[in-house]
């Protein structure tokens, strides 16, 4: 261990804390160091071993009493069936109990940030809608108002409206998968395919209103790229009429299945100080008994005007969290329903060509319309220089996009922030001395798309 | 032995071999579609009549992959623990009488592999030995998830053995004031469980021994690994658990064996439980024929009826963790099969010779 870096990281300073844990002493926290997840060539045997996923490498000391010989190191993914994709987790076990564990990413990294400075504004959304594929609406949504907001224009009332709607609905897909998911982790085969069977249903009407089932590109600065189709008001009332019912098959399947309870009860708990300190938000935070829901604290595109209560957990374990998800679903569906009720009348989109196309039968007859969309599709629109951040609530949390502008057509710089890349973070404390089998159900319960905190 | 005889001793085997053959190849099948109907699923449907044939299709696959050996396996016990998990599975299903004995050319064939005075034992035996095979495919697997599997399928082998050997012991000496003195032979058994009392209810061990029952199927799911106790081979923690590194035919013989395992413990259920094939054969009023293969029908309709409690369970509960599993094996099961035993033995001790104070 010549190297002076590696002193500090490789255990130098056993009395820092990488990690905190609710009611411990105030840690001091040191700088992170991306590098940490490469494998380099001069680096010496003890990294190089770390890296390769030999030893737990990691500045903290749980336990210094134990023996290095009870304690088996095992790497759980990134070739995991239960690792939502691509995530790594070191874990070190004693016995089946793990004593420490260290999620790793950057498997899908996939440079979409940067990508998105090469694209202009228009373009921006067919990017972002790819990060967090579950809810890829929210996504849209968020790089939209982000835009919007720097070029300061407010989208009509029926547009803003369809955003509800739409983003409600992709939270209804995303908790189910969610649910599927934990079912599956947790062994529950059947609620894996309840879930995507209900999922089926909305993906079916994104189908119908935007063309794809994923990765829509239908919410788009200045509007939504088409108007709701015809009928679109049955397609919501069936899945409305259905969801109760499907709900209610699953409180029957596990809501007090005792096997599910002693599974989920009391298993990987994150107290309501340690997820405030960790950033976590979302359906984990208000599980953990926080109320903070960014559509009642910031809220954006006319949700405030729709009633709508924030489920709230109290012990912070994974049952919280399935049932946060689960009365989430309720809550969404109620916003779908007086959605619905009041749509507004009105254009789906900005009346301003400066910024979404003219209609396609205008260009044949108006050069001024021909110009704008050949101008629209070749060079983008412009934006003001300046730089902002909005948020939403995706299904996993606070969903922000902050973007710099320099004036020209494409981003200076656009980062997400992404709630999955941050609820991870909460892994280590919520599953130490937990058992491996806890393992797949405390990452269940988080709910992280690989693609989102990757990006 | 005269030649016939030694015929019909072959006979017999082949006929355990090729029913248990076909049993799993149904089972397999049967599993997939109930589950797919429980789950709202189609399930197989494109070899044969509603995909019958997937499973030898499945077989078929698995038979022509190639197996690989990691390098760091220990190479002997490796190659012998698939051998290990097959054998004592075939050899269970021995035990089990599967229909009434019928006379061909004055020769009385018994429809069972082999008629041991110490059936039950010989089942125990081999149920044991079936628990060495994971363990040592774990262990010589050199690889991290298989042997969390292997360790947790000896804690788990150990437990619920005890258990299903204390709810059988409960039906032996149930069984022995039924007739003429203690038997562990399963054919015994059964035909001490043949007759009806008050002239509808199945003379069945079922019904004084229902809590032996429970705990007995409790264990025997236990015991096959299979959900909610599959933790042995937990795919959503432990990959493929003891089978990770196996490939090819070597992984099919697991396969084989789990599937086997399950038939025969439900067969022994049945026979323990359900009175075997003892049923009514109509010999009055349908054909000889008829009424000479009514008691296998029986017999695989008992049979089958516990099976699907184990497809059951499958889709309807999740996974039991492991010291979840460990509290209720030693904490639940065994203490309740003590007390029932002790409970049992005292009433029937009662019964047979009177209160010791009157």
């Amino acid at each position: 261990m010549s190297d002076e870096n590696t002193q500090d990281q490789a255990g130098g300073e056993t009395d820092t804390f990488d990690l905190w844990v609710a009611g411990t002493e105030e840690p001091q926290f040191q700088p992170t160091d991306e590098g940490r997840q490469e494998i380099s060539e001069h680096e010496s045997e003890d990294r190089l071993a770390a890296q390769f996923g030999r030893v737990v490498e990691d500045d903290y000391v749980f336990d210094e009493d134990a023996d290095d010989d009870e304690r088996m190191i095992v790497n759980m993914g990134p070739q995991h069936p239960s690792t939502h994709g691509v995530l790594r987790l070191q874990i070190e076990l004693e016995g089946e109990i793990i004593r420490r564990t260290r999620p790793i990413i950057g498997y899908l990294h996939t440079g979409m940030e940067k990508t998105a400075e090469q694209l202009n504004y228009a373009q921006g959304p067919t990017n972002v809608t790819r990060m967090d594929y579950l809810s890829p609406l929210h996504e849209e949504l968020a790089y939209s108002l982000a835009v919007e907001r720097l070029l300061g224009v407010e989208v009509p009332p029926r547009a803003a409206a369809i955003r509800i709607l739409m983003t409600e609905l992709n939270r209804i897909s995303s908790h189910l998968v969610a649910l599927a998911t934990n079912g599956l982790d947790i062994g529950a085969l059947s609620m894996m395919i309840y879930g995507f069977r209900e999922r089926e249903a909305i993906l079916a009407f994104f189908e119908k209103a935007t063309g794809l089932r994923m990765n829509h590109n239908y919410i788009r600065p200045g509007g939504v790229a088409a108007d709701l189709p015809p009928g679109w008001k049955d397609d919501v009332a069936a899945i409305l009429k259905e969801m109760p019912v499907r709900l209610q098959e699953y409180d029957d399947l596990l809501k007090e299945n005792p096997v599910w309870l002693s599974r989920t009860r009391d298993v990987g708990i994150i107290q309501a100080e340690e997820a405030i300190a960790y950033s976590i938000t979302g359906p984990p935070l208000r599980a953990s008994g926080v109320d903070w829901d960014i559509r009642k604290v910031f809220p954006y595109s006319g949700i405030d005007q729709y009633e709508f209560d924030v489920p709230l957990g109290e012990r912070g374990d994974v049952y919280d969290r399935y049932r946060v998800k689960v009365e989430e679903i309720e809550e969404s569906l109620k916003i779908v329903e007086q959605v619905m009720d009041s749509m507004p009348k009105g254009n789906y989109r900005i009346d301003d060509r400066k910024i979404t196309p003219p209609p396609r039968a205008r260009i044949d007859e108006s050069m001024e319309a021909l110009i704008h969309h050949f101008k629209l599709f070749t060079e983008g629109f412009k934006v003001p220089a300046g730089e902002t951040y909005v948020a939403v609530e995706s299904p996993r949390g606070e969903l922000g996009c902050y973007l710099v502008a320099d004036g020209g057509p494409m981003p200076w710089r656009m980062h997400t922030r992404a709630p999955s890349f941050y609820n991870l973070q909460g892994l280590p404390i919520a599953m130490a001395d937990s058992l491996v089998a806890d393992t797949v159900a405390t990452i269940a319960s988080m709910d992280p798309v690989m693609g989102d905190v990757d990006r | 032995m005269s030649l016939a005889e030694f015929g019909i001793v072959f006979l017999r085997a082949l006929m355990v071999f090729g029913l248990l053959l076909v049993a799993t190849i149904v089972n397999i099948w049967a599993e997939r579609k109930i589950l797919a109907d429980m789950q709202a699923r189609i399930g197989p449907n494109r070899a044969g009549p509603f995909g019958i044939l997937q499973t030898v299709a499945d077989g078929l696959k698995l038979f022509f992959k190639e197996s690989i050996t990691p390098r760091k396996v220990e190479l002997g016990m490796y190659m012998l623990a698939p051998f290990l998990a097959v054998i004592p599975a075939f050899l269970i299903f021995m035990m089990v009488p599967f229909g009434r004995p019928f006379t061909i050319g004055g020769n009385e064939v018994a429809l069972v592999g082999a008629d041991l005075n110490i059936g039950l034992l010989f089942v125990l035996a081999m149920s044991s030995m079936a628990v060495y095979a994971v363990v040592l495919a774990g262990w010589s697997s050199g690889s991290k998830y298989p042997l969390l599997g292997g360790v947790r399928a000896t804690a788990q082998a150990i437990s619920y053995e005890a258990a299903m050997g204390l709810a059988m012991v409960a039906v032996v000496v149930y069984s022995a004031t039924q007739g003429d003195g203690g038997t562990l032979s399963l054919v015994e058994i059964v035909e001490r469980q043949n007759g009806t009392w008050a002239g509808f209810i199945p003379r069945w061990n079922l019904f004084p021994q229902v809590a032996a029952f429970v705990i007995f199927l409790l264990a025997i799911i236990a015991e096959t690994n299979r959900a909610p106790f599959d933790l042995v081979e937990a795919e959503q923690e432990l990959v493929g658990g003891f089978h990770t590194e196996y490939s090819g035919m070597r992984f099919a013989m697991f396969f084989l064996a789990e599937y086997i395992n399950i038939f025969s413990m439900s067969a022994i259920a049945a026979t323990l439980f359900l009175g075997g094939w003892s049923g009514p054969t109509f010999e009055d009023s349908v054909p000889a024929f008829i009424s000479a293969i009514l008691p296998t029908v029986w017999f695989l309709l008992k049979t089958y009826a516990i099976v699907f409690i184990f497809f059951w369970l499958r889709a309807t509960l999740p996974r039991l963790r492991y010291d979840q599993l460990m509290t209720l094996g030693w904490k639940g099961l065994i203490p309740a099969a003590v007390v029932w035993l002790i409970v049992s033995t005292i009433s029937m001790g009662f019964r047979q010779f009177g209160a010791p104070w009157g």
